[in-house]
Order: C-alpha cells, then structure tokens, then sequence
C-alpha cells in the first residue's frame, strides 16, 4: 500500500503577527509617492511659469511693460530674488491656502477657484459615474452575447464614437438638441460661479451627455475584451463542465475576474475626465475649473494657472492611489500571499 | 521497486453483464466550417467501452485529440470544433443528443470532470469553499457532506482550506480539491484529464493511489487520459490508443503492453524509459498527421517499418488479435502482436578515459534574502561523462545550471571547468571558457528568437565568436558549419531556412541544440530538455544526445526530474533536494541500492513499468 | 542578413480584412482632402467672397463663415498643418517613449525605478492641460504644441513598450544571447526590438489619433494657429455663433476630424487584430489549438 511518510498537509492564514496588510501598505506607499509626484509636479510648474521664460513680468506684461510697471509687477510676483527662495515663499504660501491674487481681476485666487471647484466636480462625478455604469453593463451584454448583431453594432459604434474629439461630440449634440433639430437644453449656461449647479438641472444635461458619451466606448471595449477573456477561461470551462447554470457563470465566475483589468481603465477615464472638462466648460460656457484655466491662459493670469493645475494634479494623484487600491481589493492573488 | 499494482483484479470484458457505464461508438468530431477552410475531421471513428469500477487508460501523444475525446465525454466542444456523428451512451443515454440545460444537470453529477491544470481550473477570485458548495447546490446535495468530501480526497483539515483561494494552496492540494468537487455528488463516469501532470512524483503517487480508492469504493467508471504509459500502466485496467485522431489498439493494459499488436503502440515502447534495467531508447522518425493533411491509406503508414503496400491504399479496420478483447487498426496487427519483447537492452557505456574532470563544483551556496536555495553543492563531471541531477521542482537543481552557465551570479564557493576557476557571471569569463561550456534550456517555444531564421539561430554564436576573434568568418565556411551543426541533430539543411514557428517542438529542440553545438564546446549543460516534449520524441533527443556525446566526446550535465529517464542516460546521478545533496553516485548503484530515505522515497513512488 | 520584415506582414493582413481597408480608405481620403486642397481651392481663404454666415450658394457652395469668408476653401486649407503637426507630435512621442520603456526594462532595477518614476510625473497632468501650461507661457508657437504632446505620449508609450520588453527579455533565447556574452546593447537591438513591431505599431496608431485629437482641441481652444488662418479646430470654435445661420462652418471641418480620427482608429484596430494572429503561432505547441485559437481571434 501507500508508503506515505508525510502528515496531511496543511494550510491557513499565517498567525495574527506575521498577517500582511497588503491594502493598507499600499496606501501608505501610494500616498508616498503621490506626494513626491506632487512636490514634483509644483517644481514643474513653478519653473514653467516663473523661471524659465526669463522675465515672466515681460511675458504677462508684454506692449503694457513700462519701466514702473514692470518693476512693481516683479515685486509683486518676487522675482528679483533667487530662484529657489522664490519656490520656497511660494510653496509655503500654497500650503497655507493663500494662491495669490489673480492678476486679471485682482481676487484673491483661492476664492475664485474654490468656487469652481465643486462645479466641475459635478460634472466629473455625474459623467464619471453615467459613463463606468453604462460602459460596463454594455461590455457585459456584448461579451454574453458575443458575435450577435448587437454585439457587432456596439463595437462598431463603440470604434467610431471613441476616436471623436469632445469638441465635435458636443457641437452634434448642441445642434440636435439645443440648437438645429430640437431645442430642449440651453446650448449654453447662464448660472454664476457659486451658486449650486444642481438648481438648474437642463444646464447640467448637454455637458455630462457630452462628456458621457466620449468615456463610455472605452469602458466598453475593456470590459467586453476581460469578460470575454474570462469567458474563454479554464476556469470557466470548469464551471460549465461542473453544470453551473449560464447566468451564474456569467456575474458569479466571469464578472468579478473581468472586472480588474477594468478598474484601471475606469480610473484612466476619470483622468481623463479631468482634461475633457476643460474643452467642454468652455463650449457651454459652464463655469467650472475648465474654463477659467482657458481664460487664466489667454490672461496669462500666473498665480490662477498654477492654482488650477495644481489642483488637477491633486486629483489625479487621488485618482490614481484610490485605481490602485480598489484594483488590489478585487484581485485575492495580488492581496494574500501564499502561506 | 514496483509499487504494487497487482492488486487490481483484471477483468475480461466477457466476465461483466449489462449495459456498459460508458459506451462510444464511432464518435467523429470535426471543425466548424470557417472562411476559405474546409472543415477537417479532428477524430473519427473512435469506439470503447467501460464498465462500472473500470479505468480506461486513454494514450495519446500531443495532435492524437485525447482532451477533445474528453471534454466529448461531457458533451462538451470547444470553440471551433463540433460533434459529426457517433454515440456517447452514458448507462445507455446518448449524451450527445441532449439539448445544453440537460446536459448541464449532468454536468457535475453524473459525468465528472478532473481538469489537467487545477491551478487554472479553479476560479481565482472564489474561496474554495464557495466553488464546492457550488456543486452540493445546483445538483442537490447535502452541504454538509463537505468536510467528508475533502476527507475522501485527501484533505485531513477541511476548514482552512475552505476559507482559502486557490493560489494558496499547493499542486498537490489543488488537484486533491479538484478531485473532492468531482466526487462529490458520486457520479457514475468520471473523465480524468492528465490530472498528474506538473505535480511531482510523490504527490502524483498519492493522488493515483485516491484516485483508485475512489473509483472503486463507489464503482465508478473512469477514463483517465495520459501521455505517460508508466502512469496507465499502473492505474488502467484496459488500454486505448489515440493516434491522429484514429483509436488505433484497444484491449487489457497487461496486454497491450506486454505485445502491443500496433506497429505505433510498439514504438511507444521502446520509447519509454524504465526504472528497472538499462534499456535503449528509440524515438520514431517524422510526426502524426495534423486535421486537415491527413493521408488516404493509414495515417502511421509515413512512418511505419511494417508498413507495406496496402497500408497506402485505405485506412485499416480493427482487428482482433485475442479472445479478451484486444484489437489493433493495423492489417499486420496479430503479426506485430505476436513478435517478442520490445525493449533493446542497452549496451555497457563506454569506458571513461582517465583525465581529469571537466567540471568540479564545491561548496556552492545560493540564498534568494534569507532562504537558502543551495547548500554547500559538490558535485564533479569527468571527462565525456553524463551526469544527471535529479530533484523535483524547488530542489535547486535549476538554479545551479543556471550558477555553472553563469546566468547566475550571487553564488559563493567554487566551479571549476577544465582546471580554471570560472568568474560568477557570464561578464567576467573568459571567451574560451564562454564558448566550451554551452546549455539547452527547457522550453523550446521560447528558446528560439520568432523573428530569426534557423540558420541565423545556429549561426549567431559563430558570428558572434569570430568576431571576439578579431576574425571575420568567410560565408562559405560560416554557411559550412551552420549546415554541420544541423545535420549532427538529424535536420536537414534545407531547415535553415525556416522559421521557428513552422517547427515542431522536438525539431525546436533540435535547432536549440544544434546552436549549442555548432561552438563545439567541451561541457553541454541541459535543463529538462526533454520534458515539453512527448515521449517519443523525448526518445530521439536521448538518443540523439548520446550518439553526440560518443562522436564529439561532450561531457554531459543532465538535469531532470524523471528518475527512470536517468538510466537511459546517464553514467553517474545526483540526487538532490531542498537545496542539499542526498546521494551521489553510479547510476545503477544509486538506482538500484540507495542509501538516502529521500531517494528511496522517490524510488517508491515513481510509477512502475515493467517491459514484458 | 535577411529578415522576415513582420511589420509588412501584419500591415498585409490588416489592410486585407474588412476593418482595415475602411480604416486606411477613410483617413486616406482624409489626408487627401488635406494634401491636395489648397491647391484646388476656388478662393483664397482668407478673402471676403458673400455674407457672415449666408447660406450654401453658388458663390459659395458651403456658405460663409463668421467674416464671410468661403467656408469650402478655409476647409480644404485648414487641415494639413493639423495633420503634420499630428504626425510629427507622433513620431517624436512613440521615438522618445518606446526608447525610455526598452532601456528600462533591459536594465531593470534601479535604473528601472528612476526612468519610470520621472516619466511618470508627467502623467499627472492631463495632456491638454500639460500643453495649456506650456502655451500659457511661451504662446501658442507650433514648435512648442508639438513638443508638448510629444512629451505628452512618452509616459503611456514607455509604459506600453516597458512591458513588451519585460516579456520578451524574460523568453528564453534573450538568456541564450546572454550567456554567449553579446553585450545588451546588440541584445537589444537584434532580438528584442524586432520583437516589439505589433506593440510599436499599434501605439503609434492610437498616438496618432490622441495628438490629432488634442491639437485639434488646442485649436479649438483658440491655442494653435491663430486667425485668420485656417485651421479646422479653429474654424468650429469661430462659426460656432451662427450654428443655426450656416451650420457647414462648423460641421465640414467637425465632419473631416472626427472621419480621420475614426479611420486611424479602425485601422489601428486592426491592425492589432492581425498581430495578434502573428504572435501567437510562435509559440502555441498544441496544433490542435490552433483550430480553437482561430475562433478566438475575434
């Protein structure tokens, strides 16, 4: 007979002090890094918009520059000290919430973006959250249905819709829907900064559809591409072979393995959300992040330039941490070792 | 040592009654038409039968369509293929008529499946636990029988497991889980699909061993599919052999492999390695058949020394050669059935010449952090001598090819080749040494660049070495060697312009091999050379590398895990395991009288297999 | 030494399926329309020929724009700096990134770390955003648009290649060039970039679609060729204002982005599929698999 010479074997989690906490590390090392990509990115961004183009006093300035002016205008911006002391001031500033002054109106920065920022925030968060929902439920339908004429209408669309610009998606929607062909939404908004954008809603309608409609083809194609991955598995031909029925194997065994490869798409999308606003606050005038950073730029208002970029940054480094994160939590290899 | 296997009782089909648990009659499965290709038959006219507490051993070789006859067992086809005519009777019902949710209520319960690679086949974002409880609750079962089904299969301590994902577990206890869920609602026919491969000897020894407990506790049928006839020889009852797509023998295990009535089934044999006494091996020349490019006549007709005219015209019916239901598709069969042993005894290896040793490694010592990955080695390869070395994986013995290569550097004690000490990494060796020691890894689908012709290849280290050389190798002597190097491993010239994609595994080898050789180096270190490949053509490289080693008087390092491999080819074997050297010494001795528990452990659980 | 040119290969296939030949077909006709029709345009486009924004006449046959210029010839004006500049912003992106992610995973370890780390911090801007930056202070000069989203790509096409390379410096026959001793550098460039085409292939693809996206954004904005020249961005950015008047202002040029943009899509698409095929035969032992792999690739 067997001439087993080995206990059964075993296994379990490893004991209470050895236990690795893979999510709450990769936090901390995230939110490391994330803060070293932020120094990094404020150095950047002083550097371009003070340092280097020599005499920023003369860029802002340009046929405006009188000798006075100019003079008093590098004071203000403190630009006849050292560099690195500069940076320092202004680092330090930042840090204490004081953005400066804007130079085109005179307002203090600080106000004048915060007021902004839960404006676009809407946008991000209703286009953001429209577009994960509706991308993954379509990329499902068409993996379970694969090679059906449904499933070949949706990926060719899918094709087409995601290589359009932001800008033309929204010009067709405001020509059949605001302007042309029907006119139910504004084609522009009228509310000032400050105020609540959800009182009115019909403002809120063209640019979220605008910008739903530019992320939901690639969270459709990702999620169509992994469930179809998974679909074609050993795992799920195990399942099929075990007799588990279709829908079962399709949200029980598929989904949550399709979903991973997902997340990171879905966060690149909220990223991405970040730069689609700005093309599409300024078509309808929605005042948001967006469009005061276009009108910052053609001022060449400094101190409001870098206040909103560094804010964007911000979001993204917190977009990028919270991506790791939930991509960790869906995924048992990466989060518990073997014991 | 044999493990016992006598103590299945052999059962002739005359002696059972009844409908058979298992009955195929003339299964054809064909490809779906797809654009511009016709669709080609995968396997045809395959028939057996398997009664109640019986294995079927189902052998094939890599193209024969073994799994797609499995996954037929279940009604299941995989993408690109369906079914073309036949019957599947599972206790007389035709499997194959049912509509999809029939079958799925089969699924499971009455048919069972044992997937090759559990890792793979066990979903890896659900607990074990769930994906068990999954079976009791769509086939109706009691969930509390869990823990017993673990029990059963081997799985002393159920509730750890159970709370565990599959990545957590080991080989062994994720086929063991594997073999738990198909037992679980005690079905009535169970497909085995390879589920030993990749585990190591010993676990495979503990999983056969369950495997037969099970199946004849509860009177299962099983088919049970393997390429390694060592293994069905110890765990089937009857035998049938897959050939491209065609069953070519059929009968009682004992049989067929005592006189194998098939001129194919015979070349298997002198194929296999064997624990027990030296034997020669031999490879079989040319490869099957693939769908599609199959010929008229019988379709081992190419490569047959039995073959004669009428083997051309049309394919063979089969034919029976005894009383107890053994039977062959070949029109010689009872000739082939009848002629003696197939095994050649092989000859005494050639006497060492008495100089001093190629390679000396002592007291070498790796550590990944602080485990330690090699521990204080020694190990000396004389002059023309094979040494093999022998561990399962995690021993170590690739780790220290890859030290004497110098494709690892962080390695303490010292290797010595040819009286010089070698540098840690490939960077600071001398040319000479670079060029004396060659090696051949493992999986030839990723040795050879997709991008590179064979004779581009085989000609880069002569290239390459010329030019260290300050030399510049004329095209005609370039083009000279590169056509040597390729006809001492049995390929045509012609080969050198081919690209590796249009090879086939063994051939892949052979090219690796010839780019090791065209350097003529003294020292041709292998890593598991053979073991991606099928056992007949695992033969042909063996026989190969030996022919190599007497004309060129290459020293050989063997590394394998495949113990009755090690007699075919080596002169000296060291064992190895957890990093440390067991035992060393002359093959035969090691083999035959070992000194270490470990080996004789690895001895005990390597599957017999006795030529008649 | 003779080599099997793979990217022709894949280029082949993709160009014979259905995808692919309407990819290539409509962004070719696109950079047509861009090449040819300055020299076919029937006024100039900067002069004065009808209206603000009258309608499609036989003056005009697409009507006319903000200042009543000839919307037709300002549109087969506007497209080529579009689609040079395009290109250009492309090539220098995939050069730069492919090179920054092959080094890095060849060398690996803490060279690694530090090309990836700085290439990510330009990924913490979003690349309008990054070139809005750049403009704010410089002013809109094409050289420094391109430059912006050139640099722009680098990141996500270092990581790409990166990985690419990682796999293919992990097979086998890397390790069989190594342990002869060929230094990394012929490493490189014999056995792992040959190996690299498909990935290369399809990031430039999609590079191509991105920049022509973003500059055609930065036009719109009012942030790349200034008036009164011709640039299609521009132009649906001018015309906006009298979309109900004459909507050909901001359609024709709108129609002409999002055709190209769409075929270089498609096309790269495919041109995926077809690399796929190519990759994977080299290394699927199982020929019986491959009658399953051919329904896969789908």
């Amino acid at each position: 007979m067997t001439t087993a010479t080995q206990a059964p074997e075993r296994v379990g989690p490893p004991s209470k002090a050895a236990r690795p906490h893979p999510i709450r590390d990769t936090l901390i090392k995230r939110s490391g890094i994330g803060i070293l990509t932020l120094i990094l990115v404020s150095i950047l961004v002083f550097a371009a918009t003070q340092i280097l183009p020599g005499n920023a006093a003369n860029a802002v300035l340009l046929n405006t520059a009188t000798p006075a002016r100019l003079h008093a205008l590098e004071v203000q911006l403190h630009l006849n000290r050292p560099a690195v002391e500069q940076y320092w001031t202004w680092l330090i500033a930042i840090l204490h919430g004081n953005f400066g002054t804007s130079l085109a109106n005179g307002a203090s920065v600080g106000t004048l973006v915060g007021g902004r920022i839960l404006n676009s925030a809407v946008l991000v968060v209703l286009a953001g959250v429209i577009g994960t929902v509706l991308g993954v439920g379509l990329g499902v339908l068409a993996a379970a249905r694969r090679d059906s004429l449904l499933d070949h209408v949706l990926s060719v669309g899918a094709l087409a819709i995601t290589a359009l610009p932001e800008f033309v998606v929204a010009v067709i929607l405001v020509i059949f829907f605001a302007a042309v062909v029907w006119h139910l939404f504004p084609a522009v908004s009228v509310f000032a900064p400050g105020t609540a954008p959800w009182s009115n809603p019909a403002e809120l309608v063209l640019p979220v559809a605008t910008l739903v409609i530019v992320i939901v083809p690639y969270v459709f194609r990702m999620m169509r591409a992994s469930m179809i991955d998974s679909l074609e598995s050993d795992y799920v031909q195990m399942a099929q072979l075990k007799g588990v029925p279709r829908w079962r194997i399709l949200f029980v065994h598929a989904l949550p393995n399709a979903i991973a490869p997902t997340i990171q798409v879905i966060g690149l999308n909220f990223l991405y959300l970040a730069g689609g606003v700005v093309v599409v606050e300024y078509m309808f005038n929605y005042p948001g992040l967006g469009q005061a950073l276009v009108a910052a730029v053609s001022d060449r208002d400094i101190p409001q330039i870098q206040c909103i970029v560094l804010v964007l940054a911000a979001f993204y480094v917190a977009v990028n941490i919270l991506t790791d994160v939930i991509s960790l939590a869906v995924s048992p290899r990466r989060r518990l070792p073997r014991s | 040592m044999t493990a016992p296997s006598g103590d299945i009782p052999v059962v002739a089909a005359s002696e059972t009654e009844g409908t058979p648990r298992l009955a195929v009659e003339n299964l054809r499965i064909l490809t779906t038409p797809r654009r511009g290709q016709p669709d080609a038959d995968v396997v045809d006219e395959i028939s057996f039968t398997v009664q109640p507490g019986q294995v079927l051993g189902l052998v094939g070789e890599s193209g024969s369509g073994k799994t797609t006859v499995a996954l037929a067992l279940l009604g299941y086809f995989k993408r690109g293929l369906r079914p073309g005519g036949g019957k599947v009777l599972v206790d007389g019902r035709d499997i194959l008529t049912l509509p999809e949710h029939e079958l799925a209520k089969l699924r499971g319960r009455t048919i069972a499946y044992v997937p090759q690679d559990p890792a793979s086949a066990l979903n890896p974002v659900l607990k074990i636990g769930t994906q068990l409880r999954e079976v009791f609750t769509i086939h109706g079962g009691d969930p509390s029988r869990l823990t017993d089904v673990l029990a059963e299969a081997g799985l002393e301590d159920p509730a750890p497991i159970l709370a565990s994902y599959p990545h957590q577990l080991s080989g062994g206890q994720q086929q063991r889980v594997a073999l738990a869920m198909a037992f679980a609602c005690r079905p009535r026919l169970i497909v085995l699909d390879e589920p030993t491969t990749g585990l190591d000897v010993t676990t495979q020894r503990r999983v056969l061993d369950t495997v037969r407990g099970l199946c004849r506790t509860y009177q299962v049928a099983a088919v049970y599919i393997s390429h390694d006839l060592a293994v069905v020889a110890e765990i089937a009852d009857q035998v049938a052999v897959l050939y491209a797509g065609r069953l070519i023998e059929v009968g009682q295990a004992r049989e067929v492999f005592a006189s194998p009535a098939h001129p194919y089934t015979r070349g298997l044999m002198r194929a296999i390695p064997v624990l027990e006494g030296t034997y020669e091996l031999h490879g079989m020349a040319g490869s099957p058949p693939r769908p599609g490019s199959r010929p008229a006549g019988c379709f081992f007709q190419p490569r047959c020394e039995f073959a004669i005219a009428e083997c051309e015209v049309r394919q063979p019916d089969l034919i029976t050669v005894s009383g107890t239901g053994h039977a062959a598709r070949c029109v010689r069969a009872v000739e082939v059935a009848a002629l003696s042993g197939t095994a050649t005894l092989a000859g005494a290896r050639p006497e060492l010449p008495d100089e001093e040793p190629v390679l000396t490694i002592s007291g070498v010592s790796v550590s990944y952090t602080d485990k330690p990955v090699l521990q204080d080695v020694n190990l000396v390869v004389g002059a023309r001598q094979s040494v093999a070395i022998v561990g399962t994986s995690g021993s170590g013995k690739t780790t220290l090819a890859r030290c004497v290569v110098g494709l690892h550097k962080d390695w303490t004690g010292t290797i010595t080749f040819a009286g010089q000490e070698l540098a840690p990494g490939v960077r600071h060796r001398t040319q000479d040494q670079l060029r004396r020691i060659q090696f051949v890894s493992q999986n030839p689908y990723s040795s050879l660049n997709p991008r590179h012709t064979v004779g581009q290849i085989v000609g880069t280290p002569l290239a390459h070495f010329a030019k260290q050389q300050g030399r510049k190798l004329a095209g005609k002597e370039h083009q000279q060697k590169v056509d040597d190097a390729l006809t001492s491993v049995a390929l045509r010239a012609s080969f050198a312009a081919r690209y590796p994609d249009e090879l086939s595994g063994g051939e892949r080898q052979r090219v690796a091999l010839a780019r090791a050789l065209v350097l003529d180096p003294d020292l041709l270190v292998c890593d598991e050379v053979t073991s991606a490949l099928d056992v007949s053509v695992q033969a042909a490289i063996v026989e190969l590398l030996l022919r190599l080693q007497a004309e060129r008087g290459l020293a050989l390092l063997f590394i394998t895990h495949n113990l009755p491999l090690v007699r075919s080819i080596a002169d000296d074997v060291t064992v190895i395991s957890a990093g440390q050297i067991c035992e060393r010494g002359p093959v035969t001795r090691v083999l035959t009288e070992p000194s270490h528990a470990y080996t004789r452990q690895l001895l005990a659980d390597v599957p017999a297999f006795e030529h008649g | 030494m003779a080599r099997r040119p793979e990217a022709f290969a894949v280029l082949g296939r993709a160009v014979r399926t259905p995808r692919g030949a309407t990819g290539l077909a409509i962004a070719g006709c696109v950079v047509l329309v861009a090449a040819i029709g300055p020299a076919v345009a029937p006024y100039s486009s900067t002069a004065f020929v009808t209206e603000p924004f009258a309608r499609a006449s036989s003056v005009a046959w697409l009507g006319g724009d903000t200042l009543g210029r000839d919307v037709l010839s300002r549109t087969l004006d506007g497209g080529w700096e579009l689609l040079l500049m395009a290109a250009v912003a492309t090539a220098l992106g995939v050069a730069a990134g492919s090179l920054c992610g092959v080094v890095a995973a060849y060398s690996g370890g803490w060279r690694d770390a530090v090309i990836m780390r700085s290439v990510d911090v330009i990924l913490a801007f979003p690349q309008l955003v990054f070139a809005l930056l750049l403009v704010s202070i410089l002013g809109p000069k094409i050289w420094l648009i391109v430059l912006a989203v050139a640099i722009s790509h680098a990141p996500q096409v270092a990581r790409v290649t990166r990985a690419a390379a990682l796999d293919i410096s992990e097979r086998d026959f890397v390790k069989a060039m190594q342990i002869l001793g060929i230094p990394g550098r012929r490493i490189i460039r014999r056995d792992v970039l040959p190996n690299l085409t498909s990935v290369l292939m399809v990031e430039i693809g999609l590079r191509l679609t991105y920049s022509m996206l973003v500059i055609a954004g930065l036009s719109f904005l009012g942030f790349g060729l200034q008036p009164p020249a011709a640039s299609w961005g521009l132009m649906i950015n001018e015309n906006r204002v009298g979309l109900i008047a004459n909507p050909w202002g901001v359609l024709m040029p709108a129609i002409l982005i999002a055709l190209f943009t769409i075929g270089t899509n498609t096309f790269t698409d495919a041109v995926a599929r077809a690399s796929l095929g190519v990759g994977r035969r080299s290394t699927e032992p199982d020929p019986l698999a491959e009658l399953t792999l051919e329904g896969a690739t789908s």
